[in-house]
Parts: structure tokens; sequence; C-alpha cells
């Protein structure tokens, strides 16, 4: 198996709508502790280590291209 | 049996009268008289080598230090004659308990199964182990153990290694064809050979208290995190022989250890575990973890094993049973290439499948002790997200990560012959033999392990019958399961365990690793996977 990054919900607004919502309300420490449960019960139901190793690297991707176009702006 | 001693006396040896210029030689001096150098000596002496084991004490060092002993240390401590003993004196267990706070998350069960001649562990005080294997030393004339002897200079020759070693009647030189130091962590053959000892030291210190009381408590490994006695923190129970019960709290890295050491300072914290204070102190130690390891396990003629090459948390059980691993995968090696029947190069296989055990048991006391002392908030986060899902997911408490406990590495080694046929299961090349019940011609019931040790623990083929014997390579043993004259399958385990049909043949390291296996064998290939395994191509 590898990564999926086609759109697989049928209504995208709706799975984003969810977990925005679930977090309406929350602290940012308590907004961390969902986030951190959120990830382990996604991750087991993946069940799939190197999908979640591609998953966790295209997450990190992101973070880098943030902070090099943070530094370009600079 | 009697009481064994825990002190010896110093013994002058005639070796020490020599002049330094014409020093005696003996093939193989083992340094250091811990669990893994007793054994290592006892193994090479049931092979037939003789053996110097020098000790820098007279005496069986205090407190229980190591007291999980795993299924494979017995399984190993049989073959040299001392695991029935162990068990014996040892408390048996199987069962680990998780807490959090006031309730229990999981429980776990490290051999489910029946049909097997040994424990998934016992614990015994290291004192204990070291003392049987004193006395089992002391049967065999082919070791030579002289205490309050200490290496202090070491000269790797081409063909030899001098030794310079102090005692209380001053220094004398030895030559030994090899030196194993099993010498421990603070190795000091590690620095005469210049080795660096790299790796993790772990903030987090923990106190270790081993308490005599009697309790009721049942003979499992319990394990809290944040228990209300000792509140944010982790804590460990777990019972020994003799009413003493091991206890082993995680302390805040900034606690004074000279003061929380104090046994008044001590004693409040576990009377609020224990909910009385009704116990003696037998032993009281503060840590911290080091996770670490030598490049190579070995430099020339002088080889490493034990916590000299390797260091873990205790975590997990992994420090003398792996030392224990170490010696068994030593001594049969060591003792071919003594008597020419391997080339040294099969050495090379000691420090190969041994080091990339120590990366994994590194790997896994270091993932343990990183649950029990996050080192971040996000790794708490992490770590709460589990303890909760815990108490209502299966996969949550099955990432509760409190120590996994030592089980035998599966080795990638140049010595295994790769599977060419199809397996649904059985141990695979370079995994540790699975016990079965067997029950012997007379109808005797026993274990293959038995069958292994009665067949010499050599090299040896593991045979399920199918008509006629196999043709075995010469000095090869044999043991069938099955046909005429072998041994019956008498529960169905054995040719379950091992994947059996008619001609299934595991051929056996002298180790008790597979080295080969084969539906049907045939001698060429026989041959080719001794060679092999034998580190002879």
């Amino acid at each position: 198996m590898t990564l999926s990054t086609a759109s697989n919900f049928a209504k995208p607004d709706d799975a984003f709508r969810a977990v925005v919502e679930a977090h309406r309300g929350l602290s940012d420490e308590a907004s961390a502790d969902l986030d951190a449960a959120l990830v382990l019960i996604l991750a087991n139901h993946i069940g799939d280590i190197a999908v979640l190793h591609e998953a966790i690297a295209l997450a990190k991707r992101r973070m880098v291209d943030a902070s090099q176009q943070q530094q370009q702006q600079q | 049996m009697a009481p064994s001693k825990t002190q010896f006396g110093y013994r002058r040896h005639p070796d020490q009268d020599r002049v330094a210029t014409n020093a005696a030689e003996h093939p193989v001096v083992v340094v250091g008289a811990g669990p893994v150098g007793l054994s290592l000596a006892i193994d090479l002496a049931q092979r037939g080598q003789s053996v110097v084991l020098l000790d820098d004490a007279d005496r069986i060092g205090e407190g229980s230090r190591a007291i999980c002993f795993s299924k494979r240390s017995l399984e190993y401590w049989d073959r040299l004659g001392v695991g029935q003993r162990m068990v014996d004196k040892g408390v048996v267990w199987s069962v680990g308990k998780i807490f959090h706070g006031d309730s229990k998350l999981y429980q776990f069960n490290l051999l489910p199964e029946q049909g097997h001649k040994r424990p998934a562990f016992i614990n015994l005080q290291q004192f204990y182990a070291e003392a049987y294997l004193v006395d089992r030393v002391e049967q065999l004339p082919a070791i030579d153990l002289r205490w309050r002897n200490k290496v202090v200079g070491l000269e790797a020759r081409n063909d030899h290694v001098a030794l310079t070693i102090d005692t209380p009647d001053g220094p004398y030189r030895l030559h030994a064809g090899f030196v194993i130091a099993c010498d421990g962590a603070r190795s000091s053959l590690r620095q005469m050979v210049g080795a660096e000892f790299t790796g993790q030291v772990f903030e987090d210190q923990f106190l270790i208290a081993d308490v005599r009381m009697t309790a009721e408590f049942p003979t499992e490994r319990w394990f809290w995190f944040d228990p209300p006695f000792h509140a944010g923190r982790s804590a460990l129970l777990h019972k020994q022989p003799d009413d003493i019960w091991r206890i082993d709290l995680q302390l805040s890295r900034f606690a004074d250890p000279a003061v929380e050491k104090q046994p008044e300072n001590v004693r409040p914290r576990i009377a609020r575990m224990l909910g009385h204070d009704k116990f003696d102190f037998e032993w009281i130690s503060l840590y911290k973890f080091q996770c670490r390891r030598m490049d190579r396990f070995i430099h020339g003629r002088v080889i490493f094993a034990g916590d000299a090459a390797h260091q873990v948390s205790p975590f997990g059980a992994r420090g003398a049973n792996s030392g224990l691993e170490d010696a068994e995968n030593l001594a049969w090696k060591l003792d071919r290439v003594l008597r020419k029947a391997s080339p040294q190069a099969l050495l090379d296989s000691y420090h190969i499948e041994r080091s990339a055990a120590a990366d994994e048991n590194i790997r896994e006391s270091t993932r343990s002790t990183d649950f029990m002392a996050p080192n971040s908030h996000q790794e708490a986060r992490l770590r709460k997200a589990v303890l909760s899902l815990a108490k209502e997911t299966e996969f949550g408490k099955r990432m509760i990560n409190a120590g996994r406990l030592s089980t035998p590495s599966v080795y990638e080694t140049p010595l295994s012959t790769a599977d060419d046929e199809a397996w649904r299961g059985g141990p695979r090349p370079g995994a540790s033999l699975p016990d079965a019940p067997i029950a012997a011609a007379s109808g005797e019931a026993m274990y293959l392990t038995e069958a292994f040790i009665k067949s010499g623990t050599r090299f040896t083929l593991l045979e399920f019958g199918n008509g006629a014997a196999a043709d075995t390579p010469e000095g090869v043993a044999t043991v069938r399961i099955g046909g005429e004259g072998g041994f019956a399958d008498s529960e169905g385990l054995a040719g379950v365990r091992y994947d059996a049909e008619p001609g299934t043949a595991y051929l056996l390291r002298p180790d008790g690793y597979v080295a080969a296996r084969f539906r049907h064998p045939t001698r060429p290939a026989l041959d080719a996977a001794l060679a092999r395994a034998a580190g002879q191509n």
C-alpha cells in the first residue's frame, strides 16, 4: 500500500468541518491532546507502517516548505 | 544442597612463580566471574576446553542487581547443568499487569501456551545465579578460577595476548590464545584496547529498593504509570525468592542521589506504595540509564561479551539475558576455532549476530525508557493519549510500553542457509529452537530441549521421520521424531511448532539456533548448509 493523496471523501468539506468542530471551544492544550489521540486512532486504523511513514514525511515536508518560505520572505 | 559460598579465597597459582620471559600459556582466559563469564567458562569446559577464569574480587557481589532470567537463559543453563537449580530457587512468572493511577489497564502473559520445559521467566537474585554457577565451575577441573586476579596490562601479539595480572602476591604475566572480556559495564579491558563505548545517557533517575516483607501480592510483574502513591511518575513491583520484593521508583531528573538514597527518605515512599511500613531494606540503589555499545565486539584476540560490550536500561530484562546469549553464541564458535575445526573467521559471525542483537535490545529498551520518561511536552501528550485510549481500546493497550521483555533475537547471518521451499510456520533460519513435549521410545515424557542436550549440544539434525533416517554428515547428531526408534510427538505440538511434514528436517547449530531447514534433506544440501554454518566457506 502507498499513501493515498487522491480526494477520498465524497464531501471533503464535511471531513474538514468535523475536525474543525472537534476543536471548537478547546484551549490550545486541550486541542493538542485531542490531536494526539486522533493521530494514534487513525494511525492504528490505517495499520500500515509504510503508509504511516509516508504520511509523516508528507506532513513534515509542509513544515520544511513553510519555514523556507518564511526565510525567503525575511 | 548446602547453601552456596559467596566468599572465596585467593590462592597462589604456580603460574605466578614463572619469570615474565617464560609466562604460562593458556588457550582461553575469561576475565570476569559474573553470570556471563561463569556461563561461558562452563560452556567451553563442557566442550573440552581448558579455561582460566579471572576475577578481581574474591566474593560474589551484593545486592540483587539482575533479577529476571528469561526462558532462553534457563534453557542455556539447562545445557550447562544448572537450570533446574535456578528454577527450583527462583520465582516463576509469566503474567504482567499495567496500572494507570489506581485502575488496571492491561494484562499480558509472556508464555500463554503449554508444552515448554521452562517458564517465560524466573526472578532470582543475581548472587544466587552466580553462586550456583560457581558451584558448577568447581565440578569442572578444566576451569581454573582465580579470585583476586586483576588484569592490569594487555598487549596484543600476532598469535596471543600478553596479560599482566595483579594479585595480593604482586603481578605476574600470562599468555592467552584468546581473551574473553566479561568484566562488566565499566570494563577495564575495553579501555585497554582503546575502544569507544558510545550511546545515550538518560537523565531520569530511578531508585531500586529490594525490601523484605511477607505479602500476598501475586507473582506477577506490576507496573504503574502515575500511581496514587507516587504521583506523576512510574513504579514497578516484582517478587524475588526469600520474601524479597523489587521496587523500582522513577525519580525526578533533579533529585539529589545522596539524599534520595537515605533509608529515612526511601521508607515513606515505599510505605505509601505498600500501605504499611512492615518491611526491611535489603538493598537500595539509585541509577541512571545508559544505552550504548562497542562498535566492534572483537578486537583481534580480545573478544567482548555481556555488559562490557553493550549496556541497556533495565526495563525489559535485556542486560544479563543478552549477556548469556552472547556466551552461548560465542562458546561453540570459539571451541571450533580452538580445535581448528573452523577457521578463525567463524568468530566474525559472533560480532555480526550479537551486535545486531545489542542494537535490537538498545532500540527496545530506549523506546521503553522514552515512554516512561517522555522527553518533551508532545511526547508526554502522546503517552497520555495512549494511556487514556488503553482504557477502551485493544490497540491502546498494546501501545503501552512498560518494558518489552527479552526474547531471543532472530539472526540475519552468513551462517544461515536461506529457505528454498515453502514454509507456513516453524522457526526460520537464524531463529532459536522452540521447545515441545515429546516422548522417548521407552514412553518417558520429556522435552525437545532435553533431547537436544542428550544429543550432545552440537550440530544436530532434527528430523521428522519418513522411512529410513536421513543421510547426515559425520559429526552431526540426530534427533528423530516419529518413525521407528524415534521420539514420539506425544501431543502433536512438535509437528505444529516446526511446521513438520514427513521428512522435514532442521539443521540446528550447537547453540540451538536453526542453520537451515529442508522438506526433504539431501546429503549434498546438508553438507553445504553445515559448511556454511561452521564458517567453512
